[in-house]
C-alpha cells in the first residue's frame, strides 16, 4: 500500500492498458417511430429525471440562404399551436424544465431536462409536440429573432477570435454548402422571408429526417410513448439528400485580417475527416498527441510551456457528415505571431513526417482508454452519444468496442496516416490582429 | 388559480420532490485531520469515477495592492514541479491515468481537481498532498508562465470590450472591498511580479490547515479517509494570517462611469450593493435576494425576458445576477445590450422600471411558485455531475460556511414572501446604492478587416 514518491514511474510502467471487455458502453436501445423517426434509448433509473434530444439534418448546410437554419431552430420556442412565447416559457418553466434549440452545419436540434414526476413530464413533454409539431413562426417574432441575430453578428465582429473563426470555416469550404455562415450575415439577414423559414421547417422537420436520444428514469414503453408524442405533430417527409463532397485545398492559402486587438489570433487547417471514416480512430489518437491532449500535447509543449507564447494552443478534427475541419488554434501578443506560427508549423510538419514515439503513444493510449468512464459518466454525456451515434448511422457498439480501437492504433499507422491525410503544404492560415508592420 | 392547484398537485402526487431536493446526509462524511485539513466525502455509485478537488482559502481577495493576481499565477506554478516531480510530470502522471485535471482560482478560493477512475483516487491524494508543501517555483519556468498569464489576460480582458467594461465596473463600484480588483490582477501587477512574490503567498496559505479536500464518486469514505490520512496527514500546519474584517462603507449616492474602447454594441451594467449570507444581520435577506433575482432573469418566462427582451423589446440580452454565496459582501448586478433601434438610455430607464416595480408592487404567488419549483428541479439536476456536487461543498467551506446549508437552501426559499421580496428591493436596490457603467463604443472603422481582396489576402 506504501507507494513511495520514488516509486512512481514504476507503478505508472506497470499499469496495464484497460481491455475492451471491462469498459463497455451502456446498453442502447433503438427502434423507429410510427412516422419513422429512429429512437436510441438508455435507460437511467437512478436520478428521477429525463433527457431528450430531437436532431434533425437540417442545420446550415442546408440553408437556401444562410441564416435560414439558424431562424428557424431559434423560433420554435417563440410560438406553437395555441401558445405564444410566454405561455411556451411559463409551461417549462413552472414545473422546472430547461429546454434549449439550436443548430449548426450538420444539425439543428432540440434538447430538454425535465423531471420524471408525472406533472411536470406531461407538461414538458406536451410543450415539445407542440413546438416541434406545430411551430408558427409569427411575424413579429420572426422580425424580433432576425433583429437579435442583426445584433448578435456586430458582437462577433467585436471579437478577434469570432473574426477568425468564420473567416477560416467560410473560406476553408469554398462553395461547399458548409461554407454557409451558421448565424447568417447581416446581407443575407435582410433577404429570408417568413416563407423562407417555412420551407426550411416544411422539408427538414419531418420524422424519418429525425433522429431522438432519451437518457433517463423511464421504462422502454415509456420511452416508446414519449418518443411516439414528440413526433406525433410531424409529417413523416423523407430524409435530407446527401451532402456532396467535400473538396481538398489545392494549395496554401493566408489570410491576414488588421484588427484593433492586442493578441493576433490564428487558425490553421484544412478538410479533415468525416463520421465513420476509416481512419477515424487512427487520426483521433495522433491528434491526441499532437494538439488534443492539453497541456501534455506537443502543440502545447512548444508554444505555452516551452516558451509562453499562447495561453490556448490546441488542434482537433472535427468529423462531420461529410469532412470537416483539421484545425490547429493559438493566440499571442500581436509582437509574437509570427513566432508563433514558426513554431505551429514546425511542430505539426515534425509530426507528421516522424510521427510520435512509442512512448508517446503508450501515454495516449492510457489517457483515452483510463478515462473511457468519464465519457460516460453522466446522463448528459450518454445524451450526447446517442444523438452522434444515431444521427450519423453508426454502428451501436461504437462505446463497446471504443476501447479496443484505440489500443488498436500504432505508431506505424499515425505516421502514415497523417502523411497521407494532413498535407502541410495545402494549409489554410487565418490571422486576425494588428500586423506586426503596423506597431 | 390553476398553478398554484397544479403545483399543489405536483407536491402531492410526487414525494420524491422533495426527497430528492435535499443532499441526504447520510451519503456525505466528513473529518479533520490532525494537521487541522478537513476531508469531505459524498458518496455517488452511479459510475465508476471520482472527483478530488483541494479547495485553498486564498483567492484575489486576499491579495494586498501591488500582487493583485498573484492567488491565480501562484496556480499556474502548481503544475511546474516539485522537489520529486519535475515540471510538467504532474499533468503527464494524471492523463497517463486516464484523468482530467484542472485548477480554477476565484475571489474567495484557488482549488485544483482531477477527476479520474475512482480506482485511481490514491494518485490525485499522493500528487497533491506533494505539491501542497515542496513547490519548487523555478525562476526560469516562472518567466515562462507568467508570459502565458498575460497571454491569457489578453485574451479574457484585454482584447473583449465586455471584459474592460466589467474591469472597470468592479473597479468604480468598490470603495474599499478587493473585489475591486481583477482574479487575473492588473496588468501593471502581473509585469512587476516576482517569484519571490509566489514563494511568500505559498507559504503563507499553502498549508493543511488552510485546505479541504472533496472527494464526490464511487468511492468508500473510510478508505477515503486512510488515504487521506496517509498522505495529507504529515504535513505540518501553519499559522495562518489573521484576517481583518472588511466592509464597505455606505455608498452615499449614484455613482456612474463609461468604458470607451473601440466596439459595435452598447452594453451596461448596473450593480446595487447587498449582503450576503456570510454577513447579513437578517438571515432571510440573501434569500430574498435570490428570489428576487429568479423573478427578473429565472428563465425564459421571467421578467427580464418576457418584458424587456419580448414585450417592449427594448433589450436583445438582459440578466440579473445575485451570489448569496461568497467571503464578503457583494453586489445584485443587472446587465444588458440594447435591442436595434433603442438606445442605451432606454434599456437603462426599463431596468430602472424593472426595479421600481419591485419597490412597489407585491410580486405574485405564480411567480414565486415557478421559482420554488425550478430550483427544487435544478437541485435534482445538480446530481447528474459529480464536478458539481463537489463544487458546491468545496465552494461552501472555503467561503466559511457549512457544507449542509446547501440542503437548507431550497427550504429557507420556500419560506420567502412577496413582502420580503418588496422589502429588500426596498432597501438595497436604491439609487444611492448604484453603480452604473456604459461600455461607449468607440468606431472600429479604421481598423476594420478590409473586404477586399487586394487588401486581405497574401496567397502563398
Amino acid at each position: 500500500m506504501e507507494v513511495k514518491l520514488m516509486g512512481y514511474r514504476v507503478f505508472l510502467l506497470l499499469l496495464v492498458l484497460f481491455s475492451g471487455q471491462l469498459l463497455a458502453g451502456p446498453a442502447i436501445q433503438s427502434w423507429t417511430t410510427e412516422k419513422g423517426a429512429r429512437v436510441l434509448f438508455v435507460p437511467a433509473p437512478e436520478l428521477p429525471m429525463l433527457d431528450l434530444r430531437v436532431v434533425f439534418d437540417g442545420g446550415s448546410a442546408r440553408d437556401t440562404i444562410p441564416g435560414v437554419a439558424a431562424l428557424t431552430s431559434a423560433l420554435l420556442e417563440e410560438g406553437a399551436g395555441d401558445w405564444d412565447a410566454n405561455e411556451i416559457a411559463r409551461r417549462l418553466d413552472s414545473v422546472g424544465a430547461n429546454m434549449s434549440v439550436d443548430s449548426q452545419r450538420d444539425m439543428a436540434w432540440l434538447t430538454v431536462r425535465t423531471l420524471t414526476e408525472k406533472r411536470a413530464l406531461t407538461e414538458t413533454m406536451d410543450t415539445v409536440a407542440q413546438v416541434l409539431g406545430a411551430p408558427r413562426f409569427d411575424m413579429d417574432a420572426f422580425e424580433r429573432n432576425r433583429k437579435a441575430m442583426l445584433v448578435s453578428l456586430n458582437h462577433d465582429e467585436q471579437s478577434p477570435g469570432a473574426v477568425a473563426q468564420k473567416r477560416f470555416m467560410n473560406t476553408l469550404f469554398g462553395d461547399h454548402p458548409y461554407a454557409s455562415q451558421v448565424e447568417g450575415t447581416k446581407e443575407s439577414l435582410a433577404r429570408i422571408t417568413r416563407e423562407d423559414v417555412l420551407a426550411h421547417y416544411k422539408k427538414y422537420y419531418v420524422a424519418k429526417n429525425a433522429l431522438i436520444a432519451i437518457v433517463g428514469a423511464v421504462d422502454r414503453a415509456q420511452a416508446e410513448q414519449l418518443a411516439e408524442l414528440v413526433t406525433a405533430g410531424l409529417e413523416p417527409g423523407e430524409p435530407a439528400p446527401e451532402l456532396p463532397p467535400v473538396a481538398d485545398l489545392d494549395g496554401p492559402q493566408t489570410l491576414n485580417i488588421p484588427f484593433p486587438s492586442s493578441q493576433s489570433h490564428i487558425l490553421m487547417g484544412q478538410p479533415g475527416m468525416h463520421r465513420g471514416d476509416p481512419d477515424y480512430f487512427v487520426l483521433y489518437v495522433g491528434n491526441h498527441i499532437l494538439g488534443g491532449s492539453g497541456l501534455v500535447s506537443q502543440l502545447s509543449e512548444e508554444v505555452r510551456e516551452k516558451r509562453g507564447l499562447s495561453y490556448s494552443v490546441y488542434s482537433y478534427f472535427s468529423p462531420m457528415r461529410r469532412n470537416g475541419p483539421f484545425l490547429i488554434g493559438a493566440q499571442t501578443q500581436n509582437a509574437k505571431a509570427a513566432e508563433a506560427l514558426d513554431v505551429i508549423r514546425q511542430t505539426l510538419a515534425r509530426f507528421i513526417e516522424q510521427g510520435p514515439s512509442e512512448a508517446e503513444l503508450t501515454a495516449a493510449k492510457q489517457n483515452i482508454t483510463g478515462g473511457f468512464p468519464l465519457r460516460i459518466a453522466s446522463n448528459s454525456k450518454i445524451l450526447g452519444y446517442l444523438a452522434m451515434l444515431g444521427f450519423y448511422d453508426l454502428p451501436l457498439d461504437y462505446l463497446d468496442t471504443f476501447v479496443d480501437k484505440v489500443n488498436a492504433v500504432t505508431t506505424e499507422q499515425i505516421r502514415e496516416t497523417f502523411k497521407r491525410r494532413v498535407k502541410p503544404d495545402q494549409l489554410l492560415t487565418v490571422v486576425v490582429g494588428r500586423e506586426p508592420s503596423a506597431r | 388559480m390553476r398553478l398554484l392547484l397544479s403545483a399543489a398537485i405536483v407536491m402531492l402526487s410526487c414525494p420524491i420532490w422533495v426527497n430528492a431536493s435535499v443532499l441526504p446526509e447520510k451519503q456525505v462524511h466528513e473529518t479533520v485531520l490532525d494537521n487541522g485539513m478537513k476531508v469531505i466525502v459524498k458518496e455517488d455509485h452511479r459510475a465508476p469515477i471520482m472527483v478530488s478537488q483541494v479547495w485553498y482559502k486564498v483567492g484575489s481577495s486576499y491579495e494586498p495592492d501591488g500582487i493583485t493576481g498573484v492567488s491565480h499565477v501562484l496556480e499556474h506554478m502548481m503544475f511546474k514541479g516539485t522537489t520529486s516531480h519535475p515540471p510538467g510530470e504532474f499533468s503527464r502522471i494524471i492523463a497517463a491515468n486516464g484523468g482530467t485535471e484542472n485548477a480554477f482560482t476565484g475571489r474567495d478560493y484557488t482549488a485544483y481537481f482531477q477527476t479520474m477512475a475512482s480506482d485511481r483516487m490514491e494518485i490525485s491524494f499522493e500528487l497533491e498532498a506533494d505539491r501542497m508543501r515542496n513547490l519548487l517555483l523555478l525562476p526560469e519556468e516562472f518567466a515562462k508562465e507568467l508570459e502565458v498569464v498575460k497571454e491569457e489576460r489578453r485574451l479574457r480582458t484585454e482584447d473583449k470590450p465586455t471584459g474592460q467594461l466589467y474591469e472597470q465596473f468592479l473597479a468604480v463600484a468598490y470603495r474599499s472591498l478587493p473585489y475591486a480588483n481583477p482574479v487575473i490582477g492588473w496588468m501593471n501587477d502581473l509585469n512587476h511580479m516576482q517569484v519571490d512574490d509566489l514563494a511568500k503567498w505559498y507559504r503563507r496559505w499553502y498549508a493543511p490547515n488552510n485546505a479541504t479536500l472533496v472527494v464526490v464518486g464511487d468511492v468508500v469514505p473510510e478508505e477515503v479517509f486512510k488515504l487521506a490520512k496517509h498522505y495529507f496527514g504529515p504535513l505540518k500546519r501553519e499559522q495562518l494570517p489573521e484576517l481583518k474584517p472588511l466592509r464597505e462603507p455606505e455608498q452615499k449616492g449614484e455613482v456612474r462611469s463609461v468604458v470607451r474602447v473601440p466596439a459595435n454594441e452598447p452594453h451596461l451594467i448596473m450593480g446595487y450593493k447587498t449582503p450576503v449570507i456570510t454577513t447579513a444581520e437578517t438571515a432571510w435577506e440573501p434569500y430574498a435576494l435570490e428570489m428576487l433575482v429568479a423573478i427578473l432573469d429565472g428563465g425564459n418566462s421571467a421578467r427580464f425576458s418576457r418584458d424587456l427582451i419580448r414585450g417592449s423589446e427594448v433589450a436583445v440580452s438582459a440578466s440579473a445576477d445575485y451570489n448569496a454565496f461568497s467571503r464578503l459582501p457583494g453586489m445584485l448586478m443587472l446587465d444588458g445590450t440594447p435591442a436595434r433601434g433603442q438606445d442605451i438610455d432606454q434599456l437603462e430607464q426599463a431596468l430602472r422600471d424593472q426595479i421600481a416595480r419591485l419597490r412597489t408592487e407585491l410580486v405574485t404567488e405564480e411567480e414565486l411558485e415557478r421559482v420554488r419549483n425550478q430550483v427544487i428541479a435544478s437541485k435534482v439536476y445538480e446530481l447528474d455531475s459529480v464536478f458539481y456536487q463537489a463544487m458546491e461543498i468545496g465552494m461552501l467551506e472555503t467561503i466559511g460556511l457549512d457544507w449542509r446549508l446547501a440542503d437548507r437552501y431550497v427550504d429557507e426559499l420556500k419560506k420567502i414572501t412577496p413582502e420580503q421580496v418588496r422589502e429588500v428591493a426596498q432597501r438595497y436596490l436604491r439609487d444611492d446604492n448604484l453603480t452604473l457603467t456604459r461600455l461607449d463604443p468607440l468606431p472600429m472603422d479604421n481598423t476594420k478587416p478590409r473586404q477586399a481582396a487586394a487588401g486581405g489576402r497574401h496567397g502563398g
